[in-house]
């Protein structure tokens, strides 16, 4: 331990890291069986999980490439739900100003829900930690090369089994993106968000490349925020009551 | 060709964000309605590309029927997911619920 200071914080990163690894791999699974639907090379898949490396956006991305949307809708998509990384960075920014810049490019690029996740608890527990980065990475890394090698496995089972896909293998994805949004709905604000959202995706579904979509979300984040001040503003009026 | 460009710049435009605030520090900050309305995004994104899969599979009208297997297998996942709130038993009932409506009605 004394000898590799570096090393074992990268081990220990990877190894606290390992119940999100086991999670992820049914999603990079399903994500490289999406890769033929989408009209993707098997090439293509793997690129978009070794460059983007960011599963929610990647399915998104996989499922807007099927129904045949361009490229502008796409980066929007990916944009959009990639913001709350942002939230992720401010979070652990504390921890990582004082690196070099290749060093926060690195953490930037690996970092998922997972990793911060992750990374939240054990700067918690380790506030004055000198070498936390390496932990950082070592987690950051277990989830990429794990994501590769998922993502691989999917391809190739895809490429194998092509009469999945006529079978309406499509649905895994829709399975995992309820097993994503259920957990959230028990906040009522996000249930509002929800609803408001598939109600108007659905009605604007026609609607020319896929903005339909942008503005179902645009209506649900409103409804959402809407119903979240209500609530606040409820609870301030029971409080004084 | 055109998918590899949208790949790469989904790429370029994903480390962007996420390396962003690393790189710029304190001169990024967000109003506490953005922080409040991107808690909203992974939600509301997911629910919009589902929702017209499972209400309307064909691409055209309506189809809220038993028959469609879309919607009582999602039907079904949503059911276990607020039970169990177990990812993977969710994706298995949900897809063995859609494969076997499927056959069933095939």
């Amino acid at each position: 331990m004394a000898a590799h200071p570096r090393l074992s914080h990268f081990a220990a990163g990877a190894r606290d890291t390992l119940p999100m690894l086991v999670g992820a791999a049914p999603f990079g699974l399903i994500f490289g069986t999406l890769v033929a639907p989408a009209q993707l090379a098997g090439w293509q898949g793997q690129l978009m999980s070794l460059g983007v490396f960011a599963g929610s956006s990647q399915f998104i991305a996989a499922g807007l490439m099927a129904s045949g949307t361009g490229m502008l809708v796409i980066w929007f998509a990916t944009l959009i739900v990639n913001l709350r990384h942002m939230l992720y960075a401010a979070t652990l920014l504390p921890r990582v100003r004082h690196l070099p810049a290749r060093w926060r490019w690195l953490l930037g690029f690996v970092l998922t829900d997972e990793t911060f996740a992750v990374m939240d608890g054990y700067y918690r527990r380790h506030p004055d930690t000198p070498l936390g980065h390496w932990y950082f990475l070592g987690s950051g890394l277990a989830m990429y090369l794990n994501w590769q090698c998922w993502t691989a496995i999917g391809i190739v089972f895809g490429a194998v089994f092509p009469q999945l896909q006529t079978l309406g293998l499509d649905f895994a994805m829709v399975a995992t993106f309820i097993a994503i949004i259920v957990p959230q709905l028990f906040a009522a604000p996000r249930l509002a968000a929800a609803l408001a959202t598939g109600l108007a995706g659905y009605l604007l579904k026609d609607w020319p490349y896929k903005l339909g979509l942008l503005m179902a979300v645009g209506i649900g984040i409103g409804v959402g925020l809407l119903a979240s001040r209500w609530l606040a503003r409820h609870a301030r009026r029971r409080e004084r009551a | 060709m055109s998918a590899t460009i949208t790949i790469l710049g989904m790429a370029a435009l994903t480390v962007l964000v996420k390396a962003l605030i690393f790189l710029l520090g304190e001169r990024v900050r967000f109003s506490p309605l953005a922080r409040q309305a991107l808690d909203f995004v992974p939600v509301t994104v997911l629910t919009a590309i589902i929702v017209p899969m499972v209400l309307a599979p064909h691409g055209g009208g309506l189809e809220l029927d038993w028959r469609n297997p879309q919607l009582v297998a999602a039907g079904a996942a949503v059911l276990v997911c607020a039970v169990t709130r177990q990812a993977l038993l969710t994706i298995g009932v949900g897809l063995v619920v859609f494969f076997a409506w499927q056959y069933w009605l095939g």
